[in-house]
């Protein structure tokens, strides 16, 4: 294509088994109108410097591989479009994880958090296949929908605040999902989990920042299904005081 | 040091039917210990892209032997009837089970799950989560998953042999990608489920991750893959990038349209029939194709495309049943649809070919089986319709899963220091290939080369000429693959490594679609030739089987199970 422009990359290296401390290199890359950010850093693993290392696959913003921070703010990297930047693009791993290698980040604190919310389907009985599908109003579904749009790819976690400075708040996402299952009709385990979250800043180290919800490249909002949860958390917590078997 | 891992069970892939593979493991039996091993984590596999739904009979006035015939035909007469009709009674239980493990399945106004139309599909039977529906279902089996202990996850791992003993399969050796340490895992079955290998194509809906690994490790160890000619071209993905725009939006109404504003599939005959845009995908792509050639495209940077128009839905009813497409056409094109129509071309989307099993995913290797898009179990025979994919995942996962108990229990452990020694050879033959700096051959463009030849040899439309050039070319490339320099010797997340191993899985796979694709000489399903345009029944209904031979690939046969639904004439 003809209207090629040159952008330069400055990308954070770090390799734990030679490196100190993070160091950058800086890649000149001749990108095309259409790309992502992505495009890029594939264009340089593929042509400029195999040793890269970052995270991809989907490239349709749906499989939450590629979060990074470019030009400081937390990106899913195929959906952020290139042109939205200037000359020179820095390219960082995702904020509040520990870095593994490069641009990829460890998140297992994640996975652990986002088990403690029990994010599945709780009932006193489980429905068998032959009593067919549970009824389930369009209302109903759209209680939780917003919040089952997760794609876990921890923009959330690296734009907030709580996450870097509490290290008991489960964070958005794990949060959301947690929630997500609380607002389903079919879901009877509510009490269980808001239990869980009322555990020590599990839910309300959350400081109303709001980042999280800025960031998010689906709209899931988590920053109003932490807001919900700590009512409902609290809620649940007094119905348990006021009535006798916490109200069941 | 070798770090050994010892289960019951080991699932190689966490994507649909590697989930419900485990699930199923565990729901037989309390007790067994399932290893989850996967190159990336499960809620990264590639089923989180399909888009537009999932097959099973809902409704009244649709029935088993609908979806059944429907099926066959849309294989045409290559899917075997016994598979097929296993597949249409278990597909409606497979998906209730989803629905009471919280898959958000879009409804009806009485709150009974909706169906919508797909191509092939001659009633409403494909169930949907608006147009996500592979990432709610995975998502779903993947958090369901998570309450049970005895599955065991092993994410980043990518396996690098099976371990094979005189008896059938009794492990894998897999590379930790963070530390670059290999490590064992035994146990008594395996069952691969790591999807297709789209990524032989240079245009393609799948993602980075879909390179065949498993069909390759099954081909490398005397599993013959089975049909891999049949690799099917989705008729709508995004110029460009390939992204997938899905059937669904035909089957909500919208329509194709041509440089001349026409609806071509209405317009001209192209043997899709009265269905028009509802027709299956093999015949779709071809139309488009013909509609190009016949000078009706309209012409773009990535070659000539056509139509495809939603906007008479009305943005309610795209915000609906389809927002993630707008929100795909408006971050990929710069296209809304709800005032502009999409532009796409067909591209490159599922193999129906695969490694061959039986029914129960089963391979001719004792305890190794095989389900989702890496098996052919020979559901969707030369051409799959679309939605019944997703389906097939649950089906065939949940029976390998069961299977794979009631097998490990009557099969004993290999031989522990026989499989570390294994393990130690394979930590040895990564240690030499990391950072290979000798060769003179650039990992990227062996890759590219391959994927230039498979598109021009083994595209929608083949002739013998150009097959077997893609044959010849695929052979040399790799030669040229063992010639391949490496620049990173980090043990570290080394994903240079990675991508070696895979393409050396991809060229496998790709010398299996070409050599089957060269031998089928007649037009069914996805395998088009303008040498031979009809069907050939008299010699060729009957499975392709491709075997590897370090000498070069072997061709043999395997009959096809018919049953009450003859071979006919394939028309809509």
């Amino acid at each position: 294509m003809s209207s090629e422009v040159k952008k330069t990359f400055v990308v954070t290296r770090f390799d734990p088994d030679r490196d100190e401390e993070p160091r950058t290199d800086r890649y000149e890359v001749p990108v095309q109108p259409d790309w992502k950010v992505l495009d890029a850093l594939n264009y340089i693993k593929d042509e400029i410097d195999s040793t890269l290392a970052h995270r991809w696959s989907c490239r349709m913003a749906v499989c939450g591989s590629c979060g990074m921070q470019v030009d400081g703010k937390p990106k899913l990297t195929c959906k952020d479009s290139l042109a939205n930047y200037g000359d020179t693009v820095t390219v960082e791993p995702l904020a509040n994880f520990p870095v593994v290698r490069d641009l990829v980040v460890e998140f297992e604190g994640f996975m652990e958090k986002f088990k403690s919310v029990k994010p599945w389907i709780i009932r006193a009985k489980e429905r068998a296949v032959e009593e067919g599908t549970h009824r389930q109003s369009p209302a109903e579904l759209e209680a939780f929908k917003q919040f089952s749009m997760c794609i876990n790819c921890m923009l959330c976690y690296s734009a907030c605040p709580a996450v870097s400075n509490e290290p008991e708040f489960a964070g958005p996402a794990a949060i959301a999902l947690g929630h997500r299952y609380n607002l389903d009709s079919r879901d009877e385990g509510d009490s269980e989990r808001l239990a869980a979250m009322r555990d020590e800043g599990f839910v309300y180290a959350c400081s109303y920042a709001n980042e999280c919800s800025e960031v998010c490249p689906k709209n899931v909002d988590p920053a109003a299904a932490v807001n919900q949860s700590k009512l409902l958390a609290t809620m649940d917590w007094m119905k348990g005081l006021v009535l006798p078997r916490g109200g069941k | 040091m070798v770090d050994v891992h010892k289960h019951d069970i080991i699932i190689v892939g966490g994507g649909a039917a590697g989930l419900r593979a485990a699930i199923a493991a565990v729901e037989a039996d309390p007790q067994v210990s399932v290893a989850l091993v996967s190159k990336v984590y499960p809620m990264r596999s590639h089923t989180v892209s399909a888009e537009g739904g999932a097959a099973a009979v809902a409704r009244p006035d649709d029935s088993l032997e609908m979806h059944g015939y429907d099926t066959v035909k849309g294989s045409d007469f290559l899917g075997d009837q016994d598979v097929i009709e296993y597949f249409v009674e278990e597909a409606p239980k497979e998906l209730t089970r989803l629905e009471h493990w919280g898959c958000p399945w879009s409804r009806n106004d009485d709150g009974s799950v909706a169906t919508r139309a797909f191509g092939g599909m001659t009633t409403k039977r494909t169930w949907y989560a608006s147009d996500k529906v592979g990432f709610h279902m995975l998502h779903s089996l993947f958090q369901h998953s998570m309450q049970f202990d005895r599955i065991v996850r092993y994410d980043e791992r990518f396996v690098t042999q099976l371990l094979i003993e005189d008896d059938g399969i009794k492990g894998v050796s897999a590379l930790d990608v963070r530390t670059g340490n290999i490590e064992v895992f035994q146990a008594r079955a395996v069952i691969l489920a790591t999807g297709g290998g789209g990524k032989i194509f240079p245009f393609t809906t799948n993602g980075n991750i879909k390179t065949g690994d498993g069909m390759a490790l099954a081909y490398r160890n005397g599993v013959p893959l089975k049909d891999m000619e049949f690799v099917q071209y989705h008729p709508t993905g995004l110029p460009g990038t390939g992204i997938l725009i899905t059937e669904a939006t035909r089957g909500e109404g919208g329509h194709l349209i041509n440089s001349e504003g026409e609806r071509f599939l209405v317009a001209y005959d192209y043997g899709v029939g009265n269905k028009a845009e509802l027709g299956p995908r093999d015949m779709i792509s071809r139309a488009i194709i013909q509609e190009i050639e016949a000078g009706r495209g309209l012409p773009g940077t990535y070659g000539e495309y056509v139509h495809l128009d939603l906007r008479h839905l009305g943005e309610d009813k795209i915000m609906k049943r389809l927002p993630f497409v707008r929100e795909l056409a408006t971050t990929y094109v710069g296209v809304d649809p709800v005032t502009t129509p999409i532009p796409i071309r067909p591209v490159v989307h599922y193999m129906m070919g695969g490694v061959d099993t039986d029914i129960d995913g089963l391979t001719r290797v004792g305890g190794l089986f095989a389900a989702g898009e890496t098996a052919c179990v020979s559901l969707n025979g030369a051409n799959r319709l679309g939605s019944n994919s997703l389906t097939e995942c649950l089906v065939f996962g949940a029976r390998a899963g069961q299977r794979a108990v009631a097998l490990s229990k009557e099969t004993s452990d290999g031989n522990d220091v026989a499989l570390r020694k294994r393990g130690f050879e394979e930590q040895e033959r990564i240690d030499t290939l990391r950072g290979k700096k000798k060769g003179g051959e650039k990992l990227s463009h062996v890759r590219r080369e391959m994927t230039t030849s498979m598109e021009r040899g083994c595209g929608v439309y083949r002739t013998q000429d150009t097959m077997d050039a893609t044959v010849q070319e695929i052979a040399q490339l790799k030669g040229r693959f063992a010639d391949i320099a490496l620049q990173d010797d980090s043990r570290v997340f080394n994903t240079e490594i990675i991508a070696a191993l895979e393409l050396g899985n991809m060229l496998d796979v790709a010398e299996a679609v070409a050599n089957s694709a060269a031998y089928r000489k007649e037009s069914r399903g996805a395998h088009t030739r303008r040498d031979h345009p009809t069907r050939d029944d008299q010699n060729y209904l009957h499975h392709t089987l491709v075997h590897f031979d370090p000498a070069g690939p072997r061709i043999d046969t395997s009959q096809v199970r018919l049953g009450h639904w003859e071979p006919e004439e394939r028309k809509y």
